[in-house]
């Protein structure tokens, strides 16, 4: 545990070269550090997302957590920014891979770095940080409860948002998923799915699914929060980036 | 979950914030989680001028239970209205 940190706002280059904000936090100290990609849920570029940031780097990380919706307004408040990105259609899964790319790329360039990435996701971000593990170069992804990873989202949903399985045999880096049972969405049969087919393609993954835990049982600051979920939770993911990343 | 539904509606009339009246134009509504009430999901309503920023919108984040009361007692309100005139 590192007692010493530095988290600040930066800028880094993302999709069409365009430059967008980025919440950085690292331990102080020479490194060499592993770095992780966080990657923010829909509500934006929020408190929560910049805490787990923060978490990471007292673990050893360099953690980088890109403001997706900054095209939406630099200077928004988080919350104005989410919600222009429901007034507007979201984003796209080209621009965000776009920016995960080029904070990857900012990672990787910084001389703390050991030159290994790591991302992670919760709900929406989940779900991205399976793509990142199909499109990017990266070196481990975890995904928390992302979902419409194989099923279709209903046709009523205004948003049209593609199933990503299909991109799964592109996976290139090792995988960790978890989950709640109690959780609609992804429901415990669309996980299972997901499960058989990381199988079937011979994927290194591991998922782990929790008794007493819906969607976002990481949220801290929601009811949906579940204090031994996230507690094994985090364990498991400092494991995982553990034997991954370093 | 990020559930992404979201539907809008075209609006006539203003709407008050930190003190100042100002018109709307349209109010986006979404059932999602919430940015700030302590809610795992909320209704959630932004009355918003399409030509001035978002920071300027007018946000309201109701619980889905609470939000049924107050859609039902806009009806009756309306209803009422429609009744008498």
């Amino acid at each position: 545990m590192y007692q010493g940190l530095l988290a600040e706002t930066v800028t880094i280059t993302g999709d069409h070269d365009d430059e967008i904000g980025a919440y950085l936090a690292r331990p102080l100290g020479p490194g060499p550090f592993p770095g992780v990609l966080v990657i923010h849920h829909a509500p934006g570029w929020d408190g929560g997302s910049k805490e787990i940031a923060r978490r990471f780097a007292a673990e050893g990380y360099v953690a980088i957590c890109p403001n997706l919706y900054h095209r939406f307004g630099p200077d928004l408040a988080p919350d104005d920014a989410a919600a222009a990105a429901r007034a507007n259609g979201w984003i796209t899964t080209d621009q965000f891979l776009g920016d995960a790319a080029g904070a990857v790329r900012f990672l990787r360039g910084m001389p703390v770095s050991n030159g290994k990435v790591g991302t992670i996701g919760y709900c929406s971000g989940g779900r991205q940080s399976f793509l990142c593990a199909c499109e990017l170069p990266v070196d481990a992804a975890v995904d928390c409860y992302g979902a419409f990873v194989i099923n279709t989202p209903p046709p009523e949903l205004p948003y049209k948002m593609e199933p990503i399985i299909d991109r799964a045999p592109k996976i290139s880096c090792p995988i960790l998923g978890l989950f709640g049972v109690e959780d609609k969405n992804p429901a415990p049969e669309e996980v299972a799915k997901i499960d058989a087919e990381l199988t079937r393609l011979g994927k290194e993954y591991e998922f782990h699914s929790f008794e007493n835990a819906g969607h976002g049982f990481f949220a801290v600051d929601r009811p949906m929060y579940r204090v031994e979920a996230a507690v094994e939770g985090w364990k498991l993911i400092l494991g995982f980036y553990g034997r991954t990343l370093r | 979950m990020c559930s992404y539904v979201v539907e809008k509606a075209v609006l006539t009339g203003c709407a008050k914030a930190a003190g100042t009246w100002r018109p709307i134009t349209d109010a986006v509504v979404a059932v999602d989680h919430p940015s700030h009430a302590t809610l795992d999901h909320a209704l959630i309503v932004d009355f918003v001028n399409a030509g001035r920023p978002m920071s300027e919108r007018v946000a309201l984040e109701l619980s889905v239970a609470s939000a049924r009361d107050l859609i039902a007692a806009m009806q009756a309100a309306l209803a009422a209205f429609d009744a008498g005139a």
